[in-house]
């Protein structure tokens, strides 16, 4: 009788203790993600504009983003770009990067920090920068091409270039995923690759059935991971169109968004649009809901419980 | 790869014909792989290099097609610096990164550590909320959380609203915190307990010593992340530039002084620098937050 009321209260006490390490993050998560994320259904059925209370107003707010608001759907064709192409550059020189690095002998320690260091280059300041250097005018980078003969394009103020000079600023800061590629080849275990050369392989081969198999895993986390991170896409592309469109900061300012025509425009953008610059909170939180839909599709399956990319574990 | 030799010193002497083969192959193989590398640091730090010379340009300089200053501006830093606002924008920066940082790291712990090193039910779960916060665009929740700082707080304009969410843990730094606490043998933890620590006890004595450089580690991101935030800023602080924060200042460098290229990549400058100093001074702890985010749990 004694041993279980000790043991019940041991298990209390457990609980409790538990609850209490987890207390931050819990109040957090209640206050700063569970109570907004009903708001923002219920808003998503509202019609409010932040200064007359909130009216009923059914599926008005869907109906308009989907059919009627003009950026819906060049914005999520304009993520999707930034999914497929920017992700798989960037994937693909992140590896070919990080296999450089491990096969680099001489200043090893000096390259490395040259390759990372763009990485670290805060949002806004890395767009300045490339705002400045791919401006079409004066920009060294046009400069350059131009002496040598190349045709130079308007980057950010031609809708076919702002995409790719946005990849180019996104290829510039790989240090993430070379530091995670090397770490990863550095792991391949070296008898493999002296089996592969006793049995006559090529370079091709070794790089086909000994690194790939062996990097996989990290490749499809760096897949996925730069899935969320682009359609997070927000800073850099709202920076780069409101540069190139040499409109000015300040409270209040109305700009063109996804200058030049709506090519640099990405969902969690519509959110500012249609929130603070229109008023229009209903709609804005339709395309919460999208961007919700999304992200948490991806993340899930980097969490699939079999196969799945981050394991909780047991 | 294994004809790989680790020095260009040791290509001195050939001595077979086989050898010497293999030895040529190899110094080809060290300068193919050099040159590359060379290319790949000119397209990391050319950027680098032309926006610090524009920096230094004079403002008629910057709008022509030179590459490298005639005269040497450095009176352009000055005037930065003499922008109004520049000091308190820069104060405001170090405020939302210092006490966002200390904040997140106080926070984050506790839950970091519960997550790592207790057994109860319902913790995967709870790790999966985690994780799935962590990859939450900051947009999804940004209507309401901004119509309850503004409208039921009446804390909009200030840094606050960026602030006080921080000392509630943040989702990234717990997940990073947990990959480095799973690290720390369980053994430690046995052993302290045997000693008669409590849990909070063999927290502050045992783990947070070994914690260490993943504490470093979640710090430098937590503090960059105020650093670098410009949607927080744009969303709070927009309409009142004496709440307004480095990096959402900024761009309005090129909206002042219209297109003067040079002080706007000054002022680029001065915003970057602080975060390449301090990766000179704690290299280990950003590699290591990175490699950390990479690895399986």
């Amino acid at each position: 009788m004694a041993a279980t009321h000790t043991l019940r209260a041991k298990h209390r006490r457990s609980a409790l203790r538990t609850l209490a390490f987890l207390s931050p993050w819990l109040i957090g998560f209640a206050v700063f993600f569970a109570y907004p994320m009903i708001s923002t259904v219920y808003f998503s059925f509202m019609h409010y504009d932040g200064f007359r209370p909130p009216t009923w107003s059914g599926t008005k707010n869907w109906t308009y983003v989907f059919e009627h608001y003009p950026f819906f759907w060049p914005a999520l064709r304009n993520t999707l770009w930034l999914v497929v192409i920017m992700v798989t550059l960037r994937v693909l020189f992140g590896l070919g990067i990080g296999m450089l690095i491990t096969k680099i002998k001489t200043g090893t320690g000096v390259f490395r920090t040259l390759f990372y260091l763009p990485y670290l280059a805060p949002p806004v300041a890395a767009t300045m920068a490339f705002a400045f250097l791919l401006n079409p005018g004066t920009g060294p980078v046009n400069s350059i091409l131009e002496n040598v003969g190349i045709p130079a394009p308007g980057w950010f103020n031609d809708p076919n270039w702002s995409k790719p000079a946005l990849t180019l600023m996104f290829l510039w800061g790989v240090g993430d995923l070379m530091v995670i590629f090397m770490a990863a080849l550095l792991d391949v275990p070296k008898e493999q690759y002296e089996a592969a050369e006793l049995d006559g392989a090529s370079a091709w081969q070794r790089f086909r059935f000994v690194t790939l198999p062996n990097i996989s895993p990290i490749i499809m986390f760096a897949v996925v991971t730069g899935v969320i991170a682009a359609m997070q896409c927000y800073t850099q592309p709202l920076v780069a169109g409101k540069v190139a469109s040499g409109v000015i900061q300040g409270a209040g300012t109305m700009f063109e968004p996804g200058y030049p025509e709506h090519s640099t425009l990405t969902l969690p953008q519509l959110v500012y649009n249609l929130g603070f610059q229109r008023f229009d909170y209903g709609s804005a939180c339709v395309v919460a809901l999208v961007l919700f839909a999304l992200s948490m599709a991806f993340t899930a399956l980097l969490m699939r419980r079999r196969g799945g990319l981050i394991q909780a574990g047991d | 790869m294994t004809h790989v030799l680790d020095r260009p010193a040791e290509l001195r002497t050939p001595s077979s014909p086989a050898e010497r083969t293999a030895r040529r192959r190899a110094l080809l193989e060290w300068i193919a792989v050099h040159s590359l590398g060379v290319a790949a640091a000119l397209f990391f730090t050319l950027p680098f290099v032309f926006v610090l010379l524009t920096s230094l340009m004079s403002d008629s300089q910057a709008l022509s097609r030179d590459l490298v200053p005639h005269t040497w501006e450095w009176a352009n830093y000055r005037k930065v610096f003499d922008t109004p606002g520049f000091l308190t924008w820069w104060r405001n920066t170090l405020i939302y990164a210092g006490l966002g940082t200390v904040l997140t790291v106080v926070s984050s712990i506790p839950v970091a550590y519960a997550l790592a090193k207790f057994r109860f039910r319902g913790r995967n779960l709870t790790l999966m909320l985690v994780i799935s916060m962590m990859m939450l665009p900051p947009q999804v929740v940004v209507i309401p959380m901004y119509l309850f700082w503004a409208k039921q707080l009446d804390l909009s304009g200030t840094l606050w609203p960026m602030i006080i969410p921080l000392a509630f843990g943040d989702a990234f730094s717990i997940f990073l915190l947990r990959q480095f606490l799973l690290t720390i043998p369980n053994e430690y933890l046995d052993a302290a307990k045997v000693d008669g620590c409590g849990d909070l006890r063999t927290l502050l004595k045992v783990v947070l010593p070994m914690a260490k450089p993943g504490i470093a580690a979640v710090a430098l991101f937590q503090f960059f992340a105020a650093w670098n935030d410009y949607f927080g800023p744009q969303i709070y602080a927009s309409e009142n530039p004496n709440a307004w924060t480095l990096s959402y200042a900024l761009e309005s460098f090129k909206g002042a002084h219209h297109t003067d290229w040079n002080l706007t990549m000054a002022a680029t400058v001065l915003v970057m620098a602080p975060v390449i100093l301090v990766f000179f001074f704690a290299q280990k702890a950003f590699v290591e937050g990175v490699t950390l985010t990479g690895v399986k749990g």
